[in-house]
């Protein structure tokens, strides 16, 4: 093994960038507030923010999900970049405060307008509603999503800390058996707690229950599928930044190419969800169900509709088929920004159509673009200050051979 | 195909094939193919085999089962047997979608298995020459064509230096034929002399 950097500088332009995007977030709010917060219970404000630190919270806790789910299935080639995984998902810490408080905003200030059944008294008027009260209610919303963002921190530094436990002590065979069963211990728990939340209850709890009468019980794999490509992305595009300014020596073509093919599987298995939940609501057309899709369909949001179906699945399936173009840095770090965009247009759709908050026009403007932009300072922000802060490369880990020699 | 005559280089160890195969194409050898009992990563790199084009293929396939489906499920339901299911539409493509799904899968993955097989000689009642019986089990073999240009003494000094364990001389047919194994009459005979 040659030698090479242990530590990573962050440039001072990376650091102007992210401060910058963060002040652009910051004066976006502050505009926001003034033009859209205090009238008409300020709906359009809180929703903007919901989409922003849902989508951003959900797509850096998917760094995480990948890390663990690579180190269940004993896969090696993630060792090289590894690090920059456990960066990325350092940013669920600051995100999810961010979003646990907006969220607390919204339920307890009664924005009705976002999420219905906050209404008592229309619930105890509603057979639906009334039905649903045990889940969709103040209470069970602040628990699950304590324990959601609670636990997805918790159980993402303890994945963190094992990682960097044996930065300085080399192990022994049997040692080396004995970490890798820890890791693979910690993250099947790590994997059962996101397959409870991503994948199954917070989703409907968040997002779905905006259309309070509607449900599917696919929305949140779809959300899960969506969240997840878009995590890959963004691994993606930090692993070819970092490798650009000098880090990341061992990081080749090939670690590049299966990044690729994650995304280009995963964006084939988001829209198989995506269409599977509109095709069957379509075909049974009962009115309960196509509720939610008469506005995202036929209605305002039908442009959207379109563009995401050709963003987020026609253009990852034709550009991301050949193998050359998996192989392509330019290409590949296009693709990245390309699907993160589409699947935050993805997440817009979802929150905005709802019944109550923009049914009829799409009331995307720079505010919109101005939060997500504060979203991405911060996680530019933290992910370099964490990548910095410790070694680049899991130097000691029992499969940094096999990553370096990965060979797809 | 033609009868050619092969050079045949028996290897034990991948560590040592490895730079032999460097070697022996550096040297300007011509080699027919390599024979090992597992896949070996970066094989086909050392070998400077060009991308199989396999995957075209496949993709042509897909495309031609995709356009199989559309045109198929339209001329049925638009204009052969138009039938009012459920009050939809007579062009319905969101219900034409998982067929054309299976559709194009089915297509590619059997064309694409029949390519391969094609591409590797494989077929019921073809023969192919054998040049080791002990590359499906634990040797590596290197099999290297005898051009008009080429001298057979020279290449097995060559093997030889590169660290081959066994080294021996074939003339065999290169491509495959009809014919069967359990009938053969003599279905592993050695058409050449051990050397070394």
């Amino acid at each position: 093994m040659s030698s090479y950097k242990e530590h990573f500088e962050i440039p001072a332009r990376y650091k102007q960038w992210s401060l910058g995007l963060m002040t652009v977030g910051v004066i976006s709010l502050i505009v926001g507030f003034i033009l859209y917060g205090t009238h008409d219970q300020g709906t359009r404000f809180w929703a903007t923010l919901m989409h922003n630190s849902v989508y951003f919270l959900l797509i850096t806790n998917a760094a995480m999900f990948f890390f663990c789910a690579v180190t269940l299935s004993l896969g090696s080639f993630i060792i090289t970049f590894r690090r920059v995984t456990e960066a990325i998902s350092a940013a669920v810490i600051p995100i999810g405060i961010i979003c646990f408080v907006i969220l607390m905003c919204i339920v307890f200030g009664g924005h009705t307008a976002i999420y219905s059944w906050l209404d008592r008294g229309a619930v105890a008027k509603d057979e639906l509603l009334k039905e649903k009260s045990g889940f969709l209610s103040v209470p069970f919303f602040t628990i699950w999503t304590i324990l959601t963002i609670g636990l997805w921190i918790v159980l993402g530094y303890k994945m963190r800390k094992l990682s960097r436990s044996i930065d300085e002590t080399p192990l022994s065979r049997e040692e080396g058996k004995k970490y890798i069963f820890k890791n693979t211990v910690w993250a099947a728990i790590y994997i059962v707690w996101f397959a409870l939340t991503v994948a199954a209850v917070t989703p409907w709890l968040w997002l779905m229950s905006i259309d309070a009468h509607w449900y599917s019980t696919m929305y949140s794999w779809y959300n899960f599928g969506s969240c997840f490509v878009s995590g890959v992305a963004l691994i993606t595009i930090f692993v070819i930044y970092f490798k650009n300014q000098g880090a990341l020596e061992f990081v080749n073509e090939e670690h590049l190419h299966d990044l690729g093919k994650f995304m280009f599987a995963f964006s084939i298995f988001w829209c198989y969800l995506w269409f599977d939940q509109f095709m069957l609501i379509w075909y049974a057309n009962i009115s309960e169900e196509t509720v939610y899709f008469q506005p995202r369909f036929n209605g305002a949001y039908a442009g959207i509709f379109y563009l995401n179906f050709i963003i987020n699945f026609i253009c990852p399936l034709l550009i991301f088929m050949k193998r050359g173009s998996k192989r392509n840095w330019g290409t590949v770090t296009f693709m990245s920004v390309l699907l993160i965009f589409g699947h935050w247009l993805d997440y817009y759709q979802m929150v905005f159509a709802g019944e109550h908050i923009s049914p009829n026009h799409v009331p995307l403007n720079l505010f919109d673009f101005g939060i997500a932009l504060g979203f991405v300072g911060l996680i530019m922000w933290q992910t370099g200050r964490v990548f910095a802060k410790y070694p680049t490369l899991a130097k000691n880990h029992p499969y940094l051979k096999e990553s370096i020699v990965h060979h797809t | 195909m033609a009868v050619k005559k092969f050079v045949v280089g028996i290897f034990t160890d991948e560590e040592v094939l490895f730079p032999a195969i460097k070697k022996v194409r550096s040297a300007g050898y011509k080699i027919h193919d390599v024979y090992t009992p597992m896949p070996i990563h970066g094989m086909d790199k050392a070998l400077g085999l060009r991308d199989t084009s396999l995957h075209t293929a496949g993709f042509i396939y897909g495309i031609t089962g995709t356009t199989t489906a559309l045109t198929g499920i339209g001329w049925i339901f638009n204009s052969d047997w138009p039938i009012n299911i459920g009050g939809k539409s007579h062009f319905d493509l969101p219900a034409w979608i998982p067929i054309t799904f299976e559709l194009t899968v089915l297509f590619s993955a059997v064309g694409m298995f029949l390519t391969f097989c094609y591409l590797c000689n494989l077929a019921p009642f073809i023969r192919k020459h054998h040049f080791n019986l002990r590359s499906t089990d634990d040797q590596f073999t290197m099999v290297i064509e005898c051009t008009e240009k080429s001298n057979e003494q020279e290449i097995i000094a060559f093997l030889n230096s590169v660290g081959a364990t066994g080294i021996n001389t074939q003339v065999a047919e290169a491509g495959w034929w009809i014919g069967r194994y359990d009938n053969d009459k003599t279905p592993f005979q050695q058409k050449g002399t051990a050397l070394a």
